[in-house]
C-alpha cells in the first residue's frame, strides 16, 4: 500500500476516534490521534491479520498496552473491516462490546488491557510462546511513554532482552505529554532509547507520523536477530486535530459538539488536501 | 503403631507437575527465583524447556503467563502465597482474571506454617483476595492426595485457578481407595449432630484431631472438608448446618474473607445458623517454628477443641 492510502486510512481512522469519543462524551482522544499513523500502518500493511478470521491461529499479534488508547485501535479495527465503521458511536455505552479500555471479546483484540505497564507482559508471554512452539508470527505491543513509569514495563523488557525475543517489537508512543504534563516535569523516563539499549533491545527513533520512517523502522524490527526491537516513534499528541495538538488537557477528554464540529472540520480538510494529492 | 506419612503439599505440588508434564506437552511451568522452595524444580528438572524462570518478578511473570496462554500453552504460575496473590493481586486480576485465562496458580508457603520467615512471608490473605476475582476458581488441598488430585483438577478445567500450598509437611489424610476429588465438591470425613465443623487445608487434620477429642466428652462434630473455597459445595454445608444447627470454620487464613466468610456468606442467605471463624483473628503472624505457631494461634487439634468447647 502506498503512503497517500495510509494516510488516507489513517485520516479515516482520526475521523473515527474523534467520532467515537464524542459520542462517548469521555475518552483519550489525545493518545489515540498520536498514534493513528502507526495503527494504521500495523493493521493495513505490517500485520498478517485476516478480519474475516480474526482468531487466525498464525496471525501476527498486537496487545494495546497503553489501553487507554482503546479509541485509536478500534477505529482502526473497524476501518480496517473487523466490525462496521458505525459501531464506533456505541464505545463506552452500556451494553455495547466496545469497552472503555480493550477487551478480548471485541473481534481482532487480542489482549484485555488498560491496567498500564501490564499489556507488554502479556505481549513478551505471546512471543516466548511463539519461540517455544516454533511458530513464525509476530508480536507487537504499544506503550505510552508515560507508562512507561511503570516498574512492569522494565521486568517485561529485562525477560524479553534476556530472552532475546526477537519476534517482540515494542512501539513506544513518544508525544512526550501524561495526564499531568510534560512527562519531563512529571517524573521523566527519558531516555528512552537508552534504556531499552541497556536493557538488550535493538531500538530506533523514528518520526511518528512519515510513513516512510515507519516502514523502514518495521522493515529493519524484522530483519534483527538476536535480540528484540524497540521503536521509540516521536509524535505529536492530538495531531491531526488543531486545538488538541500537544495540549496535555486532551488526553482524556471528549470534544463537545462545538469542538466536534471544528475537529471534523480539521480532518475534512486534511482528507480534501489528501484527495488533491491523487489527483496531481 | 503405625507411623503417619507426612508431606508437604508444594512436595505434591512439584510432583504432580512432574507426572502431568509427561501426558499434557502444552504445560509449561513458570516460577519467580523460587524453584527449590516451591518444588517447581522437580517439574525443571524433568523438563527443563518447559520451565521458566521470570526472575523476581512476579508482575511480569503473571502477564507472561497471561501471554502463553493466548497461544496454546497451560502454564502453571508458583511462588511464595504473598507475592502471587499479594504483589501480583491486580496483575492476576485484570491480566488473567478479567480475560478469564487458562493460567494456573501454585502458590507456596501460605499461611502461618511459613514459619521461621515471620509475618512479612506469612501470607493469610490470599484466599480473600483470590476469591473477589469473578470466575476465579480457589483450592486449598488438605494433604499429599488432594493436593495432587487438585492440580490435575486445575489442569482439566478451563479457566484461571488459584491453588494454595503450605511449606510444612501434613498428615496424610485421605488415604483410602474410594477417594474421589471433584472441583466445588466438599467430603464429609466424619458424620455428627451436635456442631459441623468446616476446614480446609492444613486445618481438617486439626478438625479431626478436635472432634476425636470432642467425641470423649460425648459431644459429637461433623467434620467437612472443603478443598474449594470457590466455588463452595453451599448444598454439602446448609445440609450439615441444617442437621447441627452450629458451624465452626477452621482455617489458617484470617477470619476475613477467607473460608470462614464464605460458610458465612452462604449460610446468611440460606441458612442462619450460629457461626464461629477459627483462623488468624486479624493479626500478624510472627516467627517460630510452624508447630510453635499453630499452637500458638490456636490452630492445632488442641485449640480448635478449646474453640469449639467455648462456642458450644
Amino acid at each position: 500500500m502506498n503512503n497517500l492510502e495510509l494516510r488516507k486510512h489513517a485520516n479515516d481512522v482520526r475521523k473515527g476516534i474523534v467520532t467515537a469519543v464524542h459520542s462517548a462524551k469521555a475518552g483519550h482522544p489525545g493518545g489515540s490521534l498520536s498514534a493513528a499513523d502507526v495503527y494504521t500502518y500495523l493493521y493495513f500493511e505490517e500485520m498478517n491479520i485476516d478480519p474475516k478470521n480474526p482468531d487466525m491461529e498464525d496471525r501476527d499479534r498486537f496487545v494495546l498496552s497503553k489501553g487507554h488508547t482503546a479509541p485509536g485501535l478500534y477505529s482502526t479495527l473497524a476501518n480496517r473491516g473487523f466490525f462496521p465503521v458505525e459501531d464506533l458511536k456505541t464505545l463506552r455505552k452500556l451494553g455495547s462490546y466496545l469497552q472503555g479500555h480493550p477487551s478480548i471479546h471485541i473481534p481482532g483484540v487480542d489482549m484485555s488491557s488498560g491496567s498500564l505497564g501490564q499489556g507488554i507482559s502479556a505481549a513478551v508471554g505471546m512471543a516466548l510462546g511463539a519461540k517455544m512452539n516454533n511458530k513464525s508470527f509476530r508480536v507487537y505491543t504499544l506503550l505510552g511513554d508515560g507508562e512507561i513509569q511503570e516498574g512492569q514495563v522494565w521486568e517485561a523488557a529485562m525477560f524479553a532482552g534476556h530472552r532475546k525475543l526477537d519476534n517482540l517489537c515494542v512501539i513506544v508512543d513518544n508525544n512526550n505529554l501524561q495526564i499531568d504534563g510534560p512527562i519531563d516535569q512529571v517524573c521523566s523516563p527519558y531516555p528512552i532509547d537508552k534504556k531499552f539499549e541497556a536493557f538488550n533491545f535493538h531500538v530506533i527513533n523514528v518520526d511518528a507520523h512519515d510513513f516512510d520512517a515507519l516502514r523502514a523502522a518495521f522493515k529493519e524490527a524484522r530483519e534483527t536477530k538476536g535480540m528484540p526491537t524497540c521503536l521509540v516513534i516521536h509524535s505529536v499528541k492530538g495531531k491531526g486535530v488543531s486545538f488538541m495538538e500537544n495540549q496535555a488537557g486532551w488526553h482524556g477528554k471528549a470534544p463537545n459538539d462545538e469542538e466536534y464540529a471544528v475537529a471534523m472540520v480539521d480532518l475534512d480538510r486534511i482528507a480534501a488536501e489528501l484527495e488533491k494529492e491523487g489527483e496531481a | 503403631m503405625a507411623e503417619i506419612k507426612k508431606i508437604a503439599t508444594r512436595e505434591s505440588y512439584g510432583n504432580a507437575l512432574k507426572e502431568l508434564g509427561a501426558e499434557f506437552p502444552e504445560l509449561v511451568v513458570l516460577d519467580a527465583d523460587l524453584a527449590e522452595a516451591t518444588k517447581t524444580g522437580i517439574f525443571k528438572k524433568a523438563y527443563p524447556d518447559r520451565h521458566i524462570d521470570c526472575g523476581i518478578a512476579e508482575c511480569n511473570m503473571m502477564g507472561i503467563a497471561a501471554g502463553l496462554s493466548l497461544v496454546g500453552k497451560i502454564p502453571f504460575v508458583s511462588s511464595f502465597a504473598m507475592f502471587a496473590a499479594g504483589r501480583a493481586f491486580e496483575q492476576v486480576r485484570n491480566s488473567i482474571g478479567y480475560p478469564h485465562l487458562n493460567v494456573k496458580i501454585g502458590a507456596t508457603h501460605a499461611g502461618i506454617t511459613v514459619g521461621e520467615d515471620g509475618a512479612s512471608h506469612q501470607c493469610n490473605e490470599d484466599i480473600a483476595l483470590m476469591r473477589t476475582i469473578p470466575g476465579m476458581v480457589v483450592m486449598c488441598p488438605a494433604d499429599d492426595i488432594e493436593a495432587k488430585a487438585a492440580v490435575r483438577a486445575a489442569l482439566e478445567h478451563e479457566g484461571p485457578v488459584y491453588i494454595r500450598f503450605g511449606r510444612s509437611a501434613v498428615p496424610v489424610i485421605n488415604d483410602n481407595p474410594d477417594y474421589k476429588f471433584e472441583i466445588g465438591k466438599g467430603t464429609v470425613l466424619r458424620e455428627g449432630t451436635d456442631v459441623t465443623l468446616v476446614a480446609t487445608g492444613i486445618c481438617v487434620d486439626s478438625a479431626l484431631g478436635a472432634a476425636e477429642k470432642l467425641a470423649a466428652e460425648g459431644i459429637s462434630a461433623e467434620v467437612i472438608n472443603i478443598c474449594t473455597i470457590k466455588p463452595l459445595d453451599e448444598d454439602l454445608i446448609v445440609k450439615s448446618a441444617k442437621k447441627t444447627g452450629k458451624v465452626v470454620t477452621v482455617e489458617e487464613h484470617s477470619v476475613i474473607g477467607g473460608l470462614g466468610s464464605a460458610v458465612c456468606d452462604c449460610l446468611c442467605a440460606k441458612l442462619p445458623v450460629p457461626v464461629k471463624k477459627i483462623g488468624m483473628q486479624d493479626v500478624f503472624g510472627e516467627s517460630g517454628s510452624a508447630a510453635a505457631l499453630v499452637q500458638k494461634y490456636g490452630l492445632d487439634a488442641e485449640g480448635v477443641y478449646k474453640s469449639v468447647k467455648e462456642f458450644l
